[in-house]
């Protein structure tokens, strides 16, 4: 009963298994970064349930000022300019939840977090997904979906990926997938089984545990 | 026409603070010389400082509260000189952010000031006369060394909070690094690690105009009867401006006339702009002493942090253990968010655990003083969870 109600739950806010998975990654008391940190949910969750020691970087000056008011360690700033200030190994986790498509160098940012971190956490959108990839090939127009609401003219998603396009960048800079999860539309995790073309196709996100 | 050099009854009640001030006093004597960057030692010294709240029994809940440059120890009662709110009265009470009911707060007068802590209006007991400029060049390290006798003398070890704006931000990041396990958390308000130039030539610029005063007299004008009034006014009424903003100040007056409903072509007090600096300027120069503002803004001058740990300000704090919160404010030009931000980066570089947050607001410098409620939220926010984490209930 509690496992349908928190599956129906979930299903009504796709987001919420994102974190879940997530935290699921991170180990107690770990040192934790948070990067596009929001107001702190994630990293609040993080708190309660891990009692990780936990910092964040967000970009909007309302959401960094939400979360230090709710007495978490939040700055103001971007995963592009202000990741080189901190030293190697700083944290046990830097996490990036949906936001590399939107930095200007993803492949330098994966480096940085790798660097700072001794493990990342990363989900992406997948653009391989069919309902995206139909609206190319079909309509000829740049996918709008649910989770990507944007016109292609006012989108902050200026790097987009696939899984498999993902995989790769990890390959090219000697990183390794520790672990991977898949996420379809409603919030369901994938079934492990199930292997990269089919993700590759069918996952609306992946989250990715990589290490050096 | 006032005669200016004539002392008033608010000048005459400020001057006597000076030595025997409304407020507790901590006395130093031959045996606690305190060592000042000048070389010297000061010795005996007292500093003069209120509290709010209670001290719990493990002495674990104490806020200090360093204060700015023409600030005082008076941060949450009534002022004895002006008999206004303490400066900090939206900051500081039962129910604030910084809650008395929760947290025994310490505002100690700053040393070189001229509220009752040894500063230039103090008698020198070697002469009998105020020291004047007899009194050796103070610095921020020295403030912040006087500071930590005074929480040695209350018997605190850990002060939960360093908390203070401006000058009162520059004492914290040298708490911070000096006494890094003395301090569980930290927050420096609209501050910067060193006193920038432009920031070094107004305060030259108020210092001048003090020195100019022919009633300054070397410094000497307390034993010798006045004060340069004019001069300090001229040195406030500069300083001011730059504690707001353009916008604000065009807000709060344009183009507005004073009294008069058009230009009366000559140089009095044509706008309200005008009319309002000159006002400043003289409620300021009754309470404080123009040779307590010269050393006030020197030790600002010498604030350079970075300095004393092989010019890398990251160095400064090491290893540190304590939670930052620092605290920008959009339209603040005297001590801009960039300023701000170079603190922020030093600490990320140094794994310190740091909040920083960035008020957006048209009332310049001085808005760490003015009703802002993000800021409020802020630091409420902050210390409450840095009291969790602490163990306070």
């Amino acid at each position: 009963m509690t496992t349908e109600m928190q599956r129906r739950a979930d299903a009504a806010h796709p987001e919420r298994i994102d974190l879940k998975v997530i935290t699921g990654f991170v180990t107690p008391r770990a040192r934790v970064l948070d990067i596009g940190c929001g107001d702190g949910a994630l990293l609040q969750r993080l708190e309660n349930e891990k009692e990780v020691d936990g910092r964040g970087i967000e970009l909007s000056q309302k959401g960094v000022n939400e979360a230090v008011a709710r007495g978490l360690s939040v700055v103001q700033g971007n995963a592009d300019h202000d990741l080189a200030t901190y030293p190697d190994n700083s944290f046990d986790f830097v996490i990036l939840s949906q936001t590399l498509q939107a930095t200007h160098n993803p492949r330098l940012v994966l480096e940085q977090l790798l660097r700072i971190g001794q493990k990342v956490v990363v989900s992406i959108p997948n653009f391989g997904n069919w309902r995206i990839r139909s609206q190319l090939v079909l309509k000829g127009r740049m996918p709008i979906t649910q989770d990507l609401p944007y016109s292609w003219y006012d989108t902050p998603n200026i790097h987009f990926c696939t899984v498999r396009d993902f995989v790769t960048l990890v390959d090219e800079i000697d990183a390794k997938v520790e672990k991977a999860v898949a996420l379809i539309g409603n919030g369901r995790v994938m079934n492990r089984a199930i292997r990269l073309p089919l993700w590759n196709l069918l996952a609306d996100q992946a989250i990715f545990l990589l290490r050096r | 026409m006032t005669r200016l050099e004539t002392v008033g009854e608010i000048e005459e009640l400020a001057r006597a603070q000076a030595d025997r001030p409304a407020s507790l006093i901590a006395q130093f004597g031959a045996d606690e010389p305190l060592p000042l960057d000048a070389g010297v030692s000061l010795s005996p010294f007292q500093i003069a400082y209120m509290t709010y709240g209670e001290l719990n029994a493990d002495k674990s809940n104490a806020v200090l509260i360093c204060h700015a440059l023409t600030g005082d120890q008076h941060a949450a009662s009534a002022n004895p000189v002006t008999g206004k709110p303490g400066w900090w009265s939206l900051m500081v009470g039962p129910g604030r952010p910084i809650d008395t009911e929760r947290y025994f707060v310490i505002c100690p007068n700053v040393l070189g000031g001229c509220m009752g802590t040894t500063g230039p209006a103090s008698i020198d007991p070697a002469t009998g006369n105020p020291y004047g400029l007899d009194l050796p060049v103070i610095t921020v390290r020295d403030m912040v060394q006087a500071q930590a006798m005074l929480i040695d003398r209350l018997g605190i070890d850990q002060v939960l909070c360093v908390i203070g704006g401006s000058m009162g931000g520059m004492q914290v990041l040298q708490w911070a690094a000096s006494y890094p396990e003395r301090v569980f958390a930290a927050v420096p308000i609209a501050c910067a690690a060193r006193h920038s130039s432009q920031n070094i030539a107004f305060h030259e610029v108020g210092r001048q105009a003090v020195m100019a005063d022919p009633n300054w007299l070397g410094g000497k004008y307390a034993e010798l009867g006045g004060s340069p009034r004019k001069g300090l006014a001229v040195a406030r009424m500069a300083a001011h401006i730059t504690y707001l903003s353009d916008e604000a100040l065009h807000r709060k007056f344009g183009r507005q006339l004073q009294d008069r409903a058009k230009l009366a072509f000559g140089f009095d007090a044509d706008f309200q702009v005008e009319s309002y600096l000159r006002h400043q300027g003289m409620t300021f120069v009754d309470r404080f002493d123009a040779n307590a503002y010269l050393y006030m803004t020197r030790a600002m001058d010498y604030f350079d942090l970075a300095k004393d740990y092989d010019g890398v300000l990251a160095n400064a704090f090491a290893g540190t253990k304590t939670r930052f919160c620092i605290v920008s404010f959009t339209s603040d030009w005297l001590f801009p968010t960039s300023e701000n931000r170079t603190i922020v980066h030093a600490l990320n570089a140094a794994a310190a655990n740091v909040s920083f947050v960035e008020i957006e607001t048209d009332r310049g410098h001085d808005s760490f003083l003015l009703d802002e409620p993000e800021m409020f939220e802020t630091v409420a926010g902050f210390l409450s969870a840095a009291a969790r984490r602490k163990g306070i209930t």
